[in-house]
């Protein structure tokens, strides 16, 4: 059984890694500012969602799952609120350089 | 393979310090200086120093970070400054630098051995305090005078930021933190996340005594949230002549001095405790501590006063 959880771990936290080098490629890659947001949040939504979701088998105790649960969905909001201000930021034609 | 990610962070760090001095714009300046401050808290967690990691993000990359930036929106862009330094100046700057930076290395790099510690001797006594936190007892109970006197140079901060205030608005309202134009998005994270964040606070400063957490840490992510209010236009920054508000700014140190000088009579002088009470004064002069930390790092943000007062 502990074996298990452990391949699950492994698997869901690169699953969560392969996010994140996608999102970075993304976010150096793409030609503006609206698909690096796309890029980026990615990373953010899946890319940590994988990587909690991996690291649950491996908690002690039940609050310190939540604790991780909590802080991907306070990442969540943040991220979200901000790609959303620079979204409209870049709309209204501010930071062209 | 743990070599590997220290090298990398180290890597990282360096290209984050040469960004932010070669930087030509000041924004982006400050943008490489609160990275580096997020990178330098991960390094304290590499570290395990859970509680200089935490204070490092919320003071050095956050805190910071956002006064810089309130900064260089009120300055003149470089260029438009004019008189950029001689190169004569430049040199003369640069080599300061280089030989401070060389001598910090070289007192860092060669310690003598063993390196001399008190660790043990803040272990050993850790009981009579009665709080579990060693970071928390060095901060309130041996080194308490370092932290009395690190509040009080906050308030001092305070006060020489609202003196840059012209004498026609002195005790007005600081100018408005909101954007030229207004986001729904920002307006609905500022309602959704307060209560969520001040929670946090509360937990980081309560937490402090036992766990890593503290006042400093509790107060900046109390502030962030009182910052994220006035920057979405649910209120306004306070007229700084407000009774309340500058009672709010004073209590902490005033408490933390008032059971400095209440030391003399109950216990063996200036800032000691009587036994037995350690752990409830310390953990009322953190709330106060986090209450007053809370308030001046938003003024602070804030500014100085740019409307007349009300009638």
């Amino acid at each position: 059984m502990s074996l298990l959880l452990d391949l699950f771990t492994i698997v869901a936290v690169s699953g969560g890694l392969f996010f994140f080098l996608a999102g970075t490629v993304g976010l150096l890659r793409f030609p503006d500012t609206l698909t690096r947001l796309h890029a980026l949040t990615k990373a953010d939504n899946l890319g940590l969602g994988l990587i909690v979701l991996g690291l649950l088998p491996q908690c002690p105790d039940i609050v310190s799952a939540l604790k991780l649960v909590a802080i991907w969905a306070l990442v969540q909001l943040g991220g979200a609120t901000a790609s959303q201000l620079i979204a409209e930021f870049a709309r209204r034609g501010g930071g062209e350089r | 393979m743990s070599l590997a990610v220290d090298l990398v962070m180290v890597l990282l760090i360096l290209t984050a310090a040469v960004w932010t001095i070669l930087a030509r714009d000041r924004r982006d300046a400050v943008i490489a200086f609160i990275v580096l401050g997020l990178l330098l808290s991960l390094v304290w967690m590499r570290l395990l120093a859970v509680d200089v990691a935490l204070t490092e993000a919320a003071v050095g990359g956050g805190a910071t970070g956002l006064v810089l930036l309130r900064a260089c929106a009120r300055l003149l862009p470089v260029e438009a400054d004019g008189a950029l330094p001689g190169l004569r100046l430049q040199v003369a700057v640069g080599v300061l630098c280089a030989v401070v930076g060389a001598c910090l290395a070289a007192v860092i790099l060669s310690p003598p051995e063993p390196a001399p510690s008190l660790a043990p001797a803040v272990a050993a006594h850790m009981e009579d305090v009665g709080l579990k936190n060693p970071v928390t007892v060095v901060l309130l109970a041996y080194r308490a005078l370092d932290t009395l006197l690190e509040k009080v140079v906050l308030v001092l901060g305070l006060i020489g930021v609202w003196a840059l205030a012209p004498d026609l608005f002195w005790g007005g309202r600081p100018a408005s933190l909101r954007a030229a134009v207004p986001s729904g998005t920002l307006t609905f994270l500022a309602r959704v996340l307060p209560p969520i964040g001040v929670l946090i606070g509360i937990y980081l400063v309560w937490n402090g005594a036992d766990h890593p957490g503290g006042t400093f840490q509790g107060g900046t992510v109390l502030a962030a949230m009182w910052l994220l209010v006035m920057m979405a236009d649910l209120g306004d920054p306070p007229e700084t002549r407000a009774l309340r508000l500058r009672r709010l700014v004073a209590v902490g140190p005033a408490l933390f001095i008032a059971v400095g000088l209440a030391g003399f009579g109950m216990a063996d002088g200036f800032l000691s405790y009587p036994p037995g009470y350690a752990k409830p004064i310390i953990v009322a002069v953190e709330v106060a501590l986090a209450l007053s930390i809370a308030v001046i790092l938003g003024l602070m943000v804030a500014g100085p006063a740019a409307k007349e007062p009300d009638q």
